[in-house]
């Protein structure tokens, strides 16, 4: 299979002079395209950098990051954005919704980054979305009108709504019940299994990591463990 | 590429406290700004008037003392042609003197006298001597030959009144004569000295009175706009027959003291102008900062999602115009309204207004633009803060 995700030998710093601190140390990793990921470890061992890295919103201090074999570490400003728009979803421990918009607008907000007006179809793949992650009842509500387990889902659809290749979740349902985590897991299993979506998702929950194709333990920023299931 | 732009707006109406705050601030300065600019122009354009609204703007007369114009009627004729000229008038100005009687025991003596001899139909547009007929219903003027017209101080002075005679006496080459004329009317031009002194009559009249033939000692003209002088003075002096000896004076050489009265009030208001504008700025740009750090964890999250730092700056940017349009209409409301009161509830005794002020539909567009164009301006900052704002940021720290 092929590779959506490579990375050569990641190495981050924070800091500098006396106050440097090295998170990650020579991160070799290969993701492939369509696999179901998850990484775990301590708090503070280095998911969340590895995985911003891998989402392009931070930059290693030395390596190569290479999505879809196109290298991501010295893309301009632009064309980052362009491949966080097309490429990449998101979905943070705090759902981060635009609480001015509506459930449904804050769904079509990536889609509208690029196109000044949603066509019928995005309309009806939104509305798909929503009916899939079981919020067609509060669908006109504002964000901040909502459970956080209807945002979470909420933020999940909105990551889904540009057919992106790589989903990446921080530990996505950090702060929901175990039932409501359960759900949440079921759907992106049903996504990544239907559209083909690769994901790789962090989390402290190692009964969900255990649905994972591939368990990534990191621990004091080397990657630990590697399991296949 | 409507998203930045729907943003900006959901941004202004999710918090209507701040949106209303600082439409109200943009509005005010708007107000103050459009009402000071207004006020300075009608009280300028007011004093300009008072001063030189009737009187010559522009008067050609010989360059030589003691000489006169002949061909007065031609240099009319093609002065009358400039554009932007309203009236252009003849005059022949004489002076003579009047024997009063003393009182009982007390000798007699004599008072100066200025004849004026003018074109009355054309003079008349110039110095209002109608419109200032004491008592409009009986008064006239001159029509007929010797008839005059006195200022009010001369006929109280003197105890004359329309339809009386009176004698002026004429120097001639070695002796004096006396001529009598009828007073038509009696004006009252506001300025005591021309009250007292002016005799004004036909210009044939003064020039048989006078002996002196078809001569004129000046021209006179008014203009449109009286700050037209500036280019008109040229064309005026380009149409007199060369080597005439002849040239023109604008009343700008006159009146150096009002102009640079006027100067200095036109500096001080635009000061005050832009003081305005420069608080309404800053007040703008304080607020959309403030509301830059408030929207700083959905600029994060719109960047994560691929926002480009282009749009991110649009949306602060639209805030900053949005605010501007609707405080300039506010604003220009305001002021209007402001005006209007001001020029309806301040008034003289005569119920005229105290300070007449024109709702000049130009300024009041500019006022407009500049508000819109300032508060734009003003969003600059607050843009390139979003546009520089780092996702990862927003991201790691919840
Ligand atoms: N901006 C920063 N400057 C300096 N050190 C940082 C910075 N961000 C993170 N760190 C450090 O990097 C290490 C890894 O942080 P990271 O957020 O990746 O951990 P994590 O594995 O996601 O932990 P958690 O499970 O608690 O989220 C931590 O020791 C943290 O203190
Ligand atoms: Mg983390």
């Amino acid at each position: 299979m092929d590779n959506i995700l490579e990375l050569k030998n990641i190495n981050k710093i924070y800091g500098n002079g006396e106050f440097k601190t090295q998170v990650l140390y020579d991160v070799n990793l290969n993701i492939e395209k369509g696999s179901f990921n998850s990484i775990i470890g301590e708090s503070g061992s280095g998911k969340s950098t590895l995985l911003n890295i891998i989402g392009t919103l931070d930059k290693p201090t030395s390596g190569e990051v290479h999505i879809n074999n196109i290298r991501t570490d010295s893309m301009k400003r632009a064309e980052l954005a362009d491949l966080r728009n097309q490429t990449l979803g998101f979905i943070f421990q705090f759902h981060y919704l635009l609480p001015e918009f509506t459930a449904f607008e804050n769904i079509l907000i990536p889609y509208l980054m690029k196109n000044s007006k949603p066509s019928k179809e995005i309309v009806e793949r939104a509305n798909e979305l929503i009916e899939l992650v079981g919020l067609t009842k509060v669908k006109n509500n504002l964000a901040t009108k909502m459970s956080g387990g209807q945002q979470q889902r909420t933020a999940i659809a909105r990551a889904l709504i540009n057919n992106p290749a790589i989903i990446l979740a921080d530990e996505p349902t950090g702060n929901l019940d175990s039932d409501t985590t359960e759900k949440i897991y079921t759907l992106l299993r049903k996504v990544n299994e239907s559209f083909g979506t690769t994901f790789i998702i962090i989390t402290h929950d190692r009964r969900i990591a255990e649905k994972a194709d591939r368990n990534i333990e990191i621990k004091d920023g080397r990657i630990n463990i590697d399991i296949l299931r | 590429m409507l998203l930045p732009f729907k943003i900006a707006l959901r941004f202004l109406k999710s918090s209507k406290g701040q949106t209303i705050l600082i439409t109200l601030g943009i509005a005010i300065g708007v107000s103050v700004q459009l009402f000071i600019g207004l006020l300075i122009q009608g009280l300028q354009a007011s004093l300009v008037d008072k001063t030189v609204g009737s009187t010559s703007h522009i008067t050609i007369s010989s360059a030589e003392t003691d000489k006169n114009i002949d061909n007065y009627a031609d240099i009319i004729q093609t002065v009358s042609a400039i554009d932007g000229i309203k009236v252009a008038s003849a005059s022949l100005d004489k002076t003579a003197f009047i024997v009063v009687e003393g009182a009982e025991g007390q000798n007699d003596s004599s008072e100066y006298i200025l004849v004026r001899g003018l074109t009355l139909d054309k003079a008349d547009t110039i110095y209002k001597f109608s419109d200032s007929f004491i008592d409009k219903s009986t008064m006239n003027m001159p029509s007929l030959p010797n008839e005059v017209i006195v200022g009010k101080e001369f006929s109280e002075t003197l105890g004359y009144t329309v339809g009386n005679q009176f004698e002026i006496s004429i120097a001639t080459r070695d002796s004096y004569k006396t001529e009598t004329v009828t007073i038509t009317g009696i004006f009252d031009l506001k300025v005591s000295s021309l009250n007292k002194t002016w005799v004004v009559s036909d210009i044939n009249t003064v020039q048989d009175l006078f002996d002196t033939g078809t001569i004129a000692s000046t021209i006179e003209i008014q203009l449109l706009d009286v700050f037209a002088s500036d280019t008109i003075l040229p064309e005026v002096t380009a149409a007199l027959p060369p080597a005439s000896l002849l040239r023109a004076v604008d009343w700008k050489a006159q009146n150096e003291s009002l102009l640079s009265g006027l100067n200095g009030q036109t500096i001080s208001s635009l000061m005050i102008q832009v003081f305005v504008v420069i608080s309404v700025v800053l007040s703008i740009a304080s607020v959309l900062i403030i509301s830059v750090i408030q929207r700083q964890k959905q600029i994060g999250i719109l960047k994560a999602m691929g926002i480009k730092d282009g749009m991110s700056s649009i949306i602060f940017l639209t805030q900053g115009f949005l605010l501007g349009l609707m405080g300039a209409i506010v604003g220009l409301l305001l002021g209007i309204l402001l005006i209007v009161a001001f020029t309806t509830f301040a008034l003289n005794p005569d119920g005229t207004p105290l300070i007449p002020m024109k709702l000049d539909p130009g300024f009041i567009a500019l006022s407009g633009a500049i508000a819109i164009t300032a508060s734009t301006l003003a969003s600059l900052l607050p843009a390139a803060k979003s546009k520089n704002l780092n996702p990862i940021e927003v991201i790691r720290n919840g």
